[in-house]
């Protein structure tokens, strides 16, 4: 298979079951099918891609055959690559846990179809190499999630959605004037051409100021400190399998647009530029973290922590050294992974005892072991404890702050992770240990549950093969830190040649152009 | 042309916010709607405001000659309109429903309390 089908493989594999599955929406059971057959090809895709790359390194294609800077550039790189295999396994899995968790009437109304566009989003997003383009495949995410959050119509839902739903499109819109800038100071929105041409601008506060509403955009999308209120506004409110897809990959998508974009184009100032990011991901830590404190529901605890966690990755970014990003990268996988598990776990408790409410839950440990375990896989990894995955992420991104002598942050996010594991054995001491004297009901576990388990039990799973193989995915983490650090490999595979094209002819000059009334 | 734009698109945009903190969602709505238009207007002053004639390039060429007017932003401001005015339908349904559903569109309505201090 060529290059130019491989890299569109991910995006034409759920745009073509949306389209089946929306054709076939009498018909749930195929429609179940479909989305499982369908999350599986992109996983394989993505497996495919990332052997590609491995071999011949960094892939791009030009849609519409248009060579770059005319054509909408595809890219695939070790980052991009990494984000659309752990993705696509989060799809493989919510495939699986919303067979019994997503109600008949929800599956009518077209869970399927969106579940799939918003897939389609995400991998345009992680594929894109051009800005508005990224822009575009960030709406086509965002469409396909208001959809999927207030889908079912609860009063809770609609309130939790109008304050996704607004603050969402605030947030494209300082993107689309971020875009707006930066294409009138350059002439291109090539990401590639972009990083050649930001250097050679000469309002240097100006690239700033477009950094920053870059920076606010994709803080929102990522919920960052302090843009982060809408999340635990409206995760808690949808079905389990959706919330879990939402925690695992959406503001994942802000983060790694955060990354590409504070890596490959704007790195003129990263005394301002990273220092800001590096004090919001300190505050982001601690404030997700204290707030989850004191939440008594399930969901909103995990939500918190989301906030929380995003801080580790941001700090990553901000130390902006090839070691601080390959613990971003490293702790961006194992926290799709873990997270999007424990939202799973909390489903499946809410389908035996039919609260997400810390008071209510009970006694889980004795009536369902396998439930027990599979949960304290992923929290304890989350809390950081050796060997588990969040351990190496987290000792990963320690070491380079102390290499970069930022000894503060460090000790921000050791402590952090204390906090951490206070919220995690709260879960396990109110939901898990019997709370009361009552004989906790010790019958036989529901299909449905057992259906739940095998994705709860894949990605637990997943989580111990990244600790004990935390040597093969660190390289690859490395790689796409390499690449990171040094754009000039991603540069050449889009533009076809590392020298600037400024100076050629191919890039439109804004001012030299215009014959017209144009005042200089 | 450019002052004035620039002034229009800086009115736009703080009549955008005003209405953004407001506590009716619908007064938010259109505070999106204005918003959007402003930053339209912003990706069309920065691709330079010029007269020019239409952007056609020979076949021969690989780059349009001297004295067109730029289509790239208005390519962009017509598929920024076309999602906003998706995004703006979508907002205005669910808006409807939710006044169904709590019989409110006062943001004050949808404040979340918080957990419950009485363990």
């Amino acid at each position: 298979m060529d290059s130019h089908t491989l890299l569109l493989l991910p995006l034409l594999i759920p745009f073509v079951v949306a389209v089946a599955t929306l054709a076939l929406r009498t018909r749930p059971g195929l429609q179940k099918a479909l989305n499982l057959i369908g999350m599986t090809g992109i996983l394989a895709a993505s497996i495919a891609l990332l052997v590609r790359i491995g071999n011949e390194g960094i892939q791009a294609t030009g849609l519409g055959g248009w060579p770059a800077p005319f054509g909408i550039m595809m890219v695939a790189d070790h980052l991009s690559v990494i984000m659309l295999i752990v993705s696509a396994l989060i799809g493989v899995a919510v495939a699986i846990y919303a067979i019994p968790n997503v109600d008949a009437q929800r599956v009518g109304f077209g869970f399927y179809p969106f579940m799939n566009l918003l897939m389609v989003g995400i991998n345009g997003a992680f594929l894109t190499g051009d800005l508005f383009n990224l822009y575009v495949w960030f709406e086509v995410m965002l469409i396909s999630s208001f959809v999927l959050i207030v889908l079912g119509n609860t009063e809770e839902q609609l309130a939790g959605g109008i304050k996704y739903v607004v603050i969402n499109l605030v947030s494209s819109l300082f993107f689309l004037a971020g875009v707006g800038m930066i294409y009138g100071l350059t002439g291109t929105l090539n990401m590639a051409e972009l990083a050649m041409a930001l250097p050679q601008v000469e309002q240097e506060g100006l690239v700033t100021v477009v950094a920053m509403l870059f920076l606010v955009s994709f803080g929102i999308k990522a919920a960052l400190f302090p843009l982060f209120f809408w999340l635990p506004a409206s995760y808690h409110t949808p079905p389990a399998a959706v919330s879990a897809f939402f925690a695992g990959l959406l503001t994942k998508v802000g983060v790694y647009a955060l990354i590409r974009v504070f890596t490959l184009l704007f790195t003129q100032d990263v005394g301002f530029t990273h220092g800001l990011l590096l004090w919001a991901a300190g505050l982001t830590m601690v404030s997700g973290v204290l707030a989850a404190a004191i939440q008594t529901d399930f969901r909103k605890i995990l939500s918190f922590h989301i906030i929380s966690q995003i801080g580790y990755m941001i700090m990553g970014l901000a130390l902006f050294t090839p070691l601080a990003l390959i613990g971003a990268v490293f702790y961006i996988v194992h926290h799709i992974i873990v997270k999007a598990n424990l939202f799973l776990v909390s489903g499946a408790a809410n389908q035996l005892q039919g609260t997400f409410s810390l008071k209510k839950l009970k006694g889980l440990y004795a009536a369902h072991p396998l439930m027990a375990v599979l949960f304290v896989i992923p929290a304890f990894s989350l809390a950081g404890f050796p060997p588990l995955s969040g351990f190496w992420a987290k000792l990963i991104l320690a070491k380079a702050g102390i290499e970069a002598g930022a000894y503060w942050i460090v000790a921000v996010a050791m402590a952090v992770g204390l906090f951490t594991m206070y919220s995690m054995s709260k879960v396990w001491v109110n939901a898990f240990l019997p709370g009361t004297d009552e004989d906790v009901d010790a019958g036989r576990t529901p299909t449905a549950v057992r259906v739940m388990y095998l994705p709860i039990g894949a990605l637990a799973a997943a989580t111990i093969f990244i600790s004990v193989f935390a040597g093969p995915v660190y390289e690859m983490a490395e790689q796409s830190a390499d690449e990171l650090m040094n754009s000039s490999a991603y540069i050449e595979a889009v533009t076809g040649h590392e020298e600037s094209v400024a100076d050629s002819a191919t890039r439109v000059d804004l001012d030299g152009r215009a014959g017209g009334v144009h005042a200089q | 042309m450019e002052t004035l734009l620039a002034f229009v698109i800086g009115g736009l945009v703080a009549v955008s916010i005003y209405l953004l903190m407001r506590r009716d969602l619908v007064r938010k709505v259109i505070g999106v709607v204005i918003l959007s238009n402003a930053i339209n207007l912003l990706i069309f002053t920065v691709g330079r405001v010029t007269q020019g004639a239409s952007p056609l390039i020979p076949s021969a060429d690989k780059v349009p000659p001297e004295g067109i007017a730029n289509p790239l932003s208005q390519a962009l401001i017509l598929t920024a309109i076309v999602i906003g005015f998706g995004m703006l339908s979508f907002a205005l349904v669910l808006l409807y429903r939710t006044q169904q559903s709590t019989g409110t569109v006062d943001a004050e309505a949808f404040v979340d309390e918080g957990p419950d201090p009485s363990t």
